[in-house]
């Protein structure tokens, strides 16, 4: 029987790759455990091999095709005998010659490029003038790059943590790290982030600037010790004689289908400590101006990063030395009957909610937190005095969450102004869980964010 | 082993002699409810730090957990503000805010004073990292405990400060209890200068008791790590006569032990003994350095008691730069 091999996923969030290579040529007699393609995503490239054996009757994606999403055919291999049939020969899979618009994973995408220039625009305190040219990046380069930027303007920067230097980053953030600026300043660490949090902690008190970066962050939890009593304490217990610069950064919150252990948001965790600045970016631009003014800021500061943005891309201002202030909130899009405030991917959730709620006549006013310690509450009470009702959105569990503290602080400083209960959409209360059904039912949803909001707006008779 | 120069015998004397008297100070003011919290106290084993410190030079650093007061005096830090924290006051080396168990000296290149067990393993590789890599010749003492010794922390610090030949010193106070459990009814071996041989990092069991043969190792150990050997490990055999804390009825051990350690290894004692044996000072001599450390002791508490508290405005103070 005719066997159609697919393109293959390399990881949990990968949804298209690139065909790099053939390796085997239609009438290639092939065995079981050849290696008969190379293909590549942003994060690696990978070689993919026959699962059986037979004759490789078609190539269905020609070499070199981009954004071949996952799960396509790319070629068919016959058993001994068999002969190509009508139907299997007409697979109308064209092999995409132009890249399809970066689109974001598992979700409906929003159109985050549609979304970069309004967001700059509303940088508060920022310095961009409308008319500085934009181009286009991944969240992933943004990062990279902001990096690179520091590493280069101040010697005593180095990135340290694992697969940040050979590997060039476990999701491929350091890429090109090594090469520009050596072993002495990208350093690979074994697998043990007790001890190299606690490192770089130390070489931050001897005046150092370590970026660290943690595989996810919920390796950081064997971590925290350092994170939380070494780093973010000393200033004060030391009467401000000695303190840390140190930034320690990755992905934070649900990937996709790596269950309980690989899946937490952590955002309430540290904006919990004082002597911590922590921040949670959602655009490139952001990302970016965000890690290089934490990169230079002399405070221990959390980076929260979000696995499934590295791959968007975004319009960043094209200019020299993107800075974005730590603790100003933007507001990405203006409304009147209802104050939105999420950060990190939850931004996606609700920049897609607000479409949706436009076309149902209920106008969003959508505020990105940025950071997330200091709260720009500032910016959040003004919203709320002019919309009347907030719902705040985040991966993270409900329980004390970010949510809950804006929540809390509005009921106490904005009580008069409001004309609906304050509300929160969050992740479901449980471990997250495996099966792709129940993950997505654990997570918040668009859904959830519209109903949310017609409830507070009391138009959800529907 | 080499003996000491007659000035060096009156300096060790005087040094640890000075903890002694400032520990046995700050012993009174906490029964005096003067000093809060926990007082870890470090009597008994004045020959490691001191030791230790002669083996440095100006610009090395030193690190350590919470038994601290001795290493911060070695480390020529002024008894006034190391008591004047103790006591939560203004004038103390963290303006009060850090207490017994947090207190650092920039100036003195003392890193604290860390409450957490074991903390200062990896923080003082750290800052081993840092001379390693801005290319100078400093050298990084790292002290912790037997207690701490068991932690995956410090197997962490060992890997990677032998992977990147760091120059560090481990220097293992083994006073034989963590708290009050015995090494041998925590710990699978008991020999900790051993505890690097997985790693690849050598060490050697110092009479911590003694502090020439404390200098000799440190020597040894900072020569090496100095000129590029890497990490190694000192444990320092030592005791403390005191309990863990003030809180600490001491039942997990006899009288006896400790009477006898104070009888035949006592540290000053030891010193003393070769100074009159030697004739470098006489007992009149010898009585008014002890006096003189006295005062220094009795300075501190009356510093440290007529010191105010911090200005209540300080709490919101040094919590970010």
């Amino acid at each position: 029987m005719a066997t159609e091999i697919l393109m293959p996923a390399l990881s949990p969030t990968m949804e298209e790759g690139k065909l790099t290579r053939w390796l085997v040529k239609e009438g290639d007699e092939i065995a079981a455990g050849d290696i008969i393609a190379e293909i590549e995503t942003d994060k690696a490239t990978m070689e993919i091999e026959a699962i059986e054996d037979g004759l490789l009757a078609k190539v269905l994606v020609s070499e070199g095709a981009e954004g071949v999403k996952v799960n396509t055919p790319i070629a068919i291999v016959l058993e001994e005998g068999e002969e190509l049939d009508s139907k299997a020969g007409s697979v109308p899979v064209a092999a995409p010659t132009v890249p399809e618009p970066i689109v974001a994973p598992v979700e409906a995408p929003v159109k985050a490029a549609i979304m970069a220039p309004a967001i700059v625009a509303a940088n508060k305190g920022s310095k961009i003038s409308s008319d500085t040219s934009m181009v286009e990046i991944t969240v992933r380069e943004a990062l990279r790059d902001a990096m690179v930027e520091e590493m280069r303007r101040d010697e005593d920067v180095f990135v340290m943590g694992e697969e940040v230097a050979e590997y060039q980053g476990a999701y491929k953030v350091t890429q090109g790290l090594l090469a520009e600026f050596g072993e002495k300043r990208v350093i690979d660490t074994p697998i043990t982030e007790h001890g190299f949090a606690g490192i770089a902690v130390g070489a931050a008190f001897a005046g150092l600037k370590p970026v660290v970066e943690f595989m996810t962050w919920n390796f950081a939890m064997q971590a925290i010790d350092h994170i939380i009593n070494s780093a973010a304490k000393t200033l004060y217990m030391s009467g401000g004689q000695m303190s840390s610069s140190i930034v320690f950064r990755g992905p934070n919150g649900a990937a996709s289908r790596v269950g309980a252990q690989h899946s937490q948001d952590y955002s309430s965790w540290y904006a919990q400590v004082p002597g911590l600045k922590v921040v949670a970016p959602y655009t490139a631009a952001d990302a970016k101006g965000l890690l290089k003014a934490a990169i230079r800021d002399p405070n221990p500061i959390i980076f929260l990063e979000h696995e499934m943005v590295y791959g968007q891309s975004f319009e960043i201002p094209d200019v020299d030395d993107l800075i974005v202030p730590i603790g100003k909130a933007a507001i990405v899009r203006e409304g009147s009957d209802v104050t939105l405030v999420s950060f990190s991917r939850g931004m996606q959730l609700a920049n897609e909610a607000a479409v949706t709620l436009a076309e149902q006549g209920i106008s969003a006013e959508v505020i990105d937190l940025r950071t997330l310690r200091p709260l720009d509450m500032d910016t959040v009470l003004a919203s709320v005095r002019k919309t009347n009702r907030i719902v705040t959105v985040e991966e993270a569990w409900p329980v004390a969450s970010i949510g809950s503290e804006i929540c809390s602080r509005v009921v106490s400083e904005a009580f008069d102004y409001l004309d609906a209960p304050p509300t929160k959409v969050n992740c479901k209360d449980v471990p997250m869980p495996y099966a792709a059904n129940l993950e997505k039912l654990a997570l918040p949803s668009v859904d959830d964010v519209v109903s949310a909001v017609k409830s507070v707006c009391y138009s959800d008779k529907a | 082993m080499m003996e000491f120069t007659p000035e060096r015998e009156l300096d060790a004397y005087r040094e640890m002699l000075k903890i002694r008297r400032f520990e046995e100070k700050a012993g009174q003011l906490y029964g005096m409810g003067f000093i809060g919290g926990f007082c870890h106290l470090y009597i008994g084993q004045e020959a490691v730090v001191v030791g230790m410190q002669m083996a440095i030079d100006e610009g090395d650093q030193t690190i350590t957990t919470y038994r601290d007061h001795g290493h911060m005096l070695a480390a020529g830090m002024d008894p006034k503000g190391v008591m004047a924290e103790l006591a939560g006051r203004r004038g103390g080396y963290s303006k009060g805010k850090g207490g017994s168990m947090h207190m650092f000296s920039l100036e003195k290149n003392f890193y604290g004073g860390h409450g957490i067990v074991g903390a200062s393993a990896p923080l003082g590789s750290g800052l081993a990292f840092a001379n390693k890599y801005r290319g100078n010749d400093r050298v990084c003492l790292t002290y912790f405990g037997d207690g701490a010794a068991n932690q995956g922390q410090v197997y962490e610090s060992f890997n990677m400060a032998k992977l990147w030949d760091l120059p560090v010193i481990y220097v293992i106070e083994n006073n034989k209890y963590g708290m009050g459990t015995s090494i041998e009814r925590s710990s699978a071996t008991t020999d900790f200068s051993q505890r690097g041989a997985s790693f690849d990092i050598p060490g050697e069991q110092v009479d911590g008791m003694d502090v020439r043969a404390v200098k000799d190792a440190g020597d040894r150990a900072v020569k090496r790590a100095r000129e590029g050997g890497g990490p190694f490990i000192l444990e320092m055999l030592t005791y403390r006569y005191r309990g863990h804390s003030m809180s600490d009825p001491a039942k997990y051990r006899t009288r006896e032990e400790v009477q006898k350690m104070r009888e035949h290894s006592d540290p000053i004692e030891q010193v003393k003994k070769r100074i009159v044996a030697d004739g470098i000072a006489s007992d009149d001599e010898l009585k008014a350095i002890d006096k003189e450390m006295k005062a220094i002791a009795a300075g501190a508490a009356e510093f440290a008691q007529a010191d105010a508290e911090p200005d209540a405005a300080e709490l919101y103070t040094d919590i970010l730069r």
